[in-house]
């Protein structure tokens, strides 16, 4: 890129004044120039940690103020509670309800979800015709809103003449009621999941498989090993990092699932018995359809502390993965 | 979901490269040796998986083209001729082409500046040396992991006391600048930008701020389309908070389509048709650009 060409060096205005006028100037100028080398990065850098610390950390941290606190959509501030709203929820039936509902639906929407993508990361790292028509095709789901993925599969998953159902008649087995079993609504939820997502999941496997070197495969083949075989053996074990990569994404995204289960019915709490509501509905029906933002920024906290243990957990495992992983 | 801070440490130089040759690398010799062509059973596999990704938004256009007393009995392979007269109806019972434009300013308003936000800061971490540069790195990638979703009780307490709940500003400006987008940019410009080029530039006595303007933003250039393309679609696509703190009077596209449902929730050739239509600007911007992301996804997997 020829860009230096376009660099115009800051215009010379002023008349050639008096020699000692000169000097003085020389000395503001490189002053001036001193403090644009010490002060830019920080400027450059600036709107992102303050932009961090007012939406980010702030309300994170402010979130904990107010799970300390009753406090109401309406009247705002109240008393000082101390651990008052932790009780309360933690007594709630829902509460531990949802916490199971967001396990099984991120269960059921990453283990699958990961086989998946591997499988067609690997099919197309084969030596295929129209490479790129392909990879743009599994890619597809990812540009579908979630809400929007949500309404259509929730035609598909309707438990009256849905075509899942219509189909499961077909073959002879008894239809599914997607929309009132705990169980057979998170599958349908996670299914949502799946489809935006393991497109997108398996274009970083491919990456990753694209950077195994060729030689180990050459070294598997001279050993004897067959496809699959070395499929096993070699891209999986190569592929570890990523897995791990991926599962904590997902780990993160997963658990704050709102949006699918939230337009899986009409009124959003989750089913009528909230078969399938998740912590990130119970925050929104605690502080938006109760009005109780104490109660809802304690769930809040809640939720945050099991993803920071999680992706915690996550992170060591990897660590002991990755060492292993080196040593072939 | 977004950003792939670890790969880069475990799979290393090789990776990147393979990384730079993106969509048009050459076979590095995958499982079963050099150059065999894959046979019918993989190519049956991946018709069943584009299949999958394209089938569900093929149905919810045959759903939204039949008018729903044929739906009740259910529905017919080819699309009906009913298109038109239910996006109508979509657009008689939510103000559609308002969430259109709100959806276009928000996301085109987010690109732009998460854009020029994170190349500032990718030039300043990736070219210019400071103290607490590297700690300060460290600290953009931890944020990453940070759910900043769960902070939306403050966030909207936030925005009340502005006076912004309602107003597009309430979803614009949290995203103004992204974690992801910074360590994105410093990647890029680590390797594509001599220092050199800065150099000389300063010596012909620009100024930082201009050899930033002159030299960062046209090395970043590709890396910067291909980050503007990422925000589009994640801010087109978000729900969650512009549902929190915008007005059913005035919403973004899947606020819209959220209210369509409780309006409509029963009449799927209603809903979903109004689906389609949310779902036919990104597609148009996908046609055209759906290389690029594709790419972009791949490069960030190795490079993070």
């Amino acid at each position: 890129m020829a860009v230096t060409d376009r660099v115009q060096p800051p215009p010379d205005t002023h008349q050639r004044p008096p020699r000692d006028r000169n000097v003085k100037r020389l000395a503001l100028s490189q002053k001036v120039s001193k403090w644009d080398v010490k002060l830019s990065p920080y400027l450059y850098i600036s709107p992102f940690f303050l932009l961090f610390a007012i939406t980010g950390l702030f309300p994170l941290l402010y979130t904990a103020w107010v799970s300390l606190h009753t406090w109401n959509l309406i009247g705002g501030q109240g008393e000082f509670t101390g651990l008052e709203n932790y009780e309360f929820v933690l007594a709630q039936p829902f509460f531990w309800n949802a916490v199971g509902n967001t396990f099984s639906i991120f269960l059921l929407s990453s283990i699958p979800q990961v086989v998946l993508a591997i499988a067609i990361a690997a099919v197309l790292d084969a030596n295929l015709r129209a490479r790129t028509f392909w990879r743009m095709g599994v890619l597809v789901p990812f540009v579908v809103a979630p809400v929007a993925v949500g309404l259509i599969f929730n035609n598909l998953f309707a438990d009256q003449a849905g075509l899942f159902n219509e189909l499961l008649t077909g073959i002879g087995l008894d239809p599914v009621r997607w929309h009132s079993e705990s169980l057979a609504s998170h599958a349908a939820i996670a299914t949502m999941v799946n489809f935006r997502w393991t497109g997108y999941n398996a274009l970083i496997f491919l990456a990753a498989m694209q950077a195994v070197p060729r030689d180990v495969y050459e070294a598997a083949t001279i050993d004897g090993a067959g496809r699959l075989r070395q499929f096993f053996s070699v891209t999986v074990p190569m592929l570890r990092p990523t897995i791990i990569f991926v599962v904590i994404t997902a780990t993160i995204g997963g658990l704050q699932i709102f949006d699918e289960a939230r337009v899986f019915d009409q009124a959003g709490l989750g089913g009528a018995d909230r078969q399938w509501q998740t912590l990130t509905m119970y925050i929104w029906e605690l502080g938006w359809g109760q009005r109780n933002f104490g109660r809802a920024s304690a769930v809040a906290w809640l939720l945050f502390l099991i993803i920071v243990l999680i992706a915690m957990a996550n992170f060591l495992i990897t660590r002991r993965i990755a060492s292993q992983g080196g040593r072939r | 979901m977004s950003s792939i801070p670890m790969i880069e440490q475990t799979a290393g130089k090789g990776a990147a490269r393979a990384a730079q040759r993106g969509l048009g690398a050459r076979r590095r010799g995958a499982p079963g040796g050099t150059m065999r062509r894959p046979g019918f059973l993989t190519y049956g596999f991946l018709g069943a998986v584009i299949l999958g990704s394209v089938f569900p938004l093929w149905w919810s256009f045959l759903v939204g083209s039949h008018d729903s007393s044929v739906i009740s009995k259910g529905v017919p392979l080819l699309p009906g001729g009913n298109f038109l007269a239910n996006a109508a109806t979509v657009l008689d019972s939510i103000p559609f082409w308002k969430a259109l434009g709100n959806s276009f300013i928000v996301s085109t308003v987010t690109a732009a500046s998460v854009v020029l936000f994170s190349t500032l800061a990718g030039f300043a971490f990736a070219k210019l040396r400071f103290r607490g540069s590297k700690v300060l790195l460290v600290f953009v990638v931890a944020t990453m992991a940070v759910p900043t979703q769960l902070g939306v009780v403050p966030l909207f307490i936030v925005m009340a006391k502005l006076g912004w709940t309602g107003s597009l500003w309430a979803v614009i400006v949290p995203g103004v600048v992204t974690a992801f987008g910074v360590f994105w940019m410093t990647q890029y410009l680590r390797d594509a930008l001599p220092d050199e080029l800065i150099e000389a530039v300063r010596i012909d006595g620009a100024s930082m701020i201009q050899a930033f303007w002159y030299v960062g933003l046209p090395a970043a250039r590709p890396a910067a389309a291909m980050l503007a393309l990422f925000t589009f679609v994640a801010t087109w696509t978000n729900f969650f908070w512009p549902f929190i703190v915008l007005d059913p009077s005035n919403p973004t596209l899947p606020v819209a389509l959220q209210l369509l449902q409780a309006a409509h929730f029963v009449d799927y050739s209603i809903v979903l048709a109004g689906a389609v239509l949310s779902t036919i600007p990104l597609l148009l911007l996908f046609a055209v650009a759906g290389r690029q992301l594709v790419s972009g996804i791949m490069q960030g997997a190795v490079k993070g």
